[in-house]
């Protein structure tokens, strides 16, 4: 079987599983923003359900319009808090919260062999931990507060392999453009993709979750990447319940299996208005800026603005746009201040927020008016994504949205002196 | 069912069909009024009840905003009938029911402005316009069953109040 199989069986109780197999499966965590909850919520009262299967399964995290940023949204975000305090649920406040897919990691509650289902597509960031991960929506969500389980369609996998050295600049998000691009939108439909190589064994922690964040991008039920030491050494201070370790069987059987040499890869950049429409940097041409965001659950991780600030610092940004920055977590903008990041930031020009994820869904904090660009390191420029349906958003990594900034204008970091 | 088509392309993905400025709410009826909003602002004045949308691959790709179905279904949409579906976006129309199925050829002869008749149980499609017939892939009769009970929710209370 392979890693996702392998996951999904041992939470269904059989010894096999194969794709298009219907499988109840026991959830070890279910996640809900301010967003989706109060819909899950209306649909669980519905439902007549009274308590949560498990209170401490249960995780509401209020970051998508939060610090409330109208009345509707503060509407929403109290009645969430409420529900959450009612059932005793694992609940971040403001002040100690931040993007729920940084967020949940950083705090030990997603541990490896782990079945999760959140209502928020980017759920899938998990995989990077060797878990089983994705996103519903809230009434699936209401029905698995409920219960504690979920019924699931076993996807084929289709595995990923990764050879060679990345180049400089090069990180998690070029490999997942570069994948989306080859590819495209609907390249994984359905299935799972099983990330690994000389490559992926490479990447930061940190990196990971960047590739398996974007895995629905691709379409994709689920983005895994296999244990390892660098795995443990992350998940091991964090854990405070046991966890299982999943290793794809050798002869487990794939619907496919796509080989990169990951030394061809420049950054990439993906144009308006589908992630799938990527180019390598040096193909970008002259795109003039007004605006650029470093953070969100794609690249809102401290390796994310350690990358930027090495390009930032000293410099001044481009007096024609304005660059925002946005931690991912409280304990990112906590470290990055001690860093001295920040400063960086802020000496560079840029504004730097409380984590949200804001602009990257056109909710606030950096909407973009009629004709406006920006490039981001978020994870979607769909049509009106960040504000206006007549602005446009381009995707790329933290470099280059760093070397962007000052420049005015796409550009390599090889660009900045 | 029967209804007029309206024609999308591929990769309709959710921001375009209920834009995130609007999901400081959840009531159907005012999610309808911005349904579609991203791609055809004129879209909401011409539905009629009983509509059908066509729509190439990848229907309702994106986020996970369950918000998108009920906009539709709410806009007065009876049906949605595309070439794929992406994933989340087919288990939230199946869970609030909405109906949706999967025919390339349907999706490929038919123009905005035919009438289609719909048979949700054997995955029939006419196009009465054009006098074609086409079929779809039927669903399993679980997800039939979620649908024709007008959700998951009511679904799971009819198998609580028959002791299932």
């Amino acid at each position: 079987m392979t890693l996702a199989e392998k996951i999904l069986a041992a939470h269904c109780g059989k010894d096999k599983v194969s794709p298009g197999d219907f499988i109840d499966v026991r959830v070890d965590l279910i996640l809900a923003n301010d967003i989706t909850a109060p819909l899950a919520i209306k649909e669980f009262e519905r439902l007549g359900a009274k308590r949560v299967f498990d209170p401490q399964r249960v995780v509401m995290v209020p970051d998508h319009f939060v610090p409330n940023k109208d009345i509707p949204s503060a509407e929403q975000a109290k009645l969430m808090r409420q529900f959450a305090q009612e059932q005793g649920l694992i609940y971040f406040e403001v002040g100690a919260a931040g993007i729920e897919h940084v967020l949940l990691p950083e705090q030990g509650l997603v541990l490896p062999g782990d079945v999760v289902v959140g209502a928020d597509s980017h759920t899938c960031t998990y995989g990077a931990l060797g878990a089983f991960a994705t996103g519903m929506g809230s009434t699936d969500i209401a029905c698995a507060m409920a219960t504690g389980d979920i019924w699931m369609k076993v996807p084929p996998t289709i595995k990923f392999i990764y050879h060679g050295r990345p180049r400089k600049w090069v990180g998690g998000k070029d490999l997942i453009l570069y994948t989306i691009g080859e590819i495209g939108v609907d390249g994984a439909l359905y299935a799972a993709m099983e990330f690994c190589g000389q490559a992926i064994d490479a990447l930061s922690m940190d990196g990971r979750f960047t590739m398996s964040n974007m895995a629905i991008e691709a379409g994709a039920k689920a983005g895994i990447c296999r244990v390892d030491e660098k795995t443990l050494d992350y998940v091991r201070p964090r854990a405070r319940r046991p966890y299982v370790v999943f290793e794809p069987d050798d002869d487990a059987e794939y619907a496919a299996v796509v080989e990169y040499d990951v030394s061809q890869i420049e950054p990439q950049v993906a144009f308006p208005h589908i992630p799938s429409n990527t180019r390598p940097i040096s193909q970008a041409g002259e795109i003039k800026l007004d605006q650029v965001v470093i953070g969100s659950c794609t690249n809102g991780r401290l390796e994310d603005l350690r990358i930027a600030a090495e390009i930032l610092k000293g410099k001044q940004i481009n007096k024609n746009l304005r660059l925002i920055i946005i931690p991912g977590t409280q304990g990112v903008y906590l470290n990055a201040l001690r860093e001295g990041l920040i400063e960086t930031f802020i000496k560079a020009g840029a504004a730097v927020s409380t984590p949200t994820c804001g602009p990257c869904l056109g909710g606030y904090m950096g909407v973009l008016a009629p004709g406006e660009r920006c490039l981001a390191t978020t994870n979607r420029n769909f049509v009106g994504r960040m504000g206006s349906t007549e602005s446009e958003v381009y995707l790329c990594n933290p470099a280059v949205a760093a070397a962007s900034a000052i420049l005015g204008k796409i550009a390599s970091p090889e660009e900045i002196a | 069912m029967q209804g007029k088509a309206h024609k999308f392309g591929d990769n309709i993905n959710t921001d375009v069909i209920i834009p995130a400025r609007y999901l400081n709410v959840s009531d159907p009826a005012e999610l309808a009024r911005h349904c579609m909003e991203g791609i055809d602002s004129e879209f909401i004045s011409r539905v009629q009840p009983g509509d059908i949308i066509l729509a190439g691959a990848n229907f309702g790709s994106g986020s996970s905003r369950e918000h998108a179905p009920i906009a539709i279904k709410a806009a007065g949409i009876n049906c949605v009938i595309a070439k794929s579906f992406a994933r989340i976006f087919f288990r939230n129309a199946v869970n609030i029911g909405l109906p949706i199925l999967e025919c390339e050829e349907a999706v490929e002869q038919s123009d905005p402005g035919d009438t289609l008749e719909v048979e949700l149980a054997t995955g029939e499609i006419e196009n009465v316009s054009k006098g074609l017939s086409f079929r779809a892939k039927p669903y399993p009769d679980f997800m039939l069953g979620i649908i024709s009970a007008g959700g998951l929710v009511d679904y799971t209370k009819q198998r609580i109040t028959r002791g299932l």
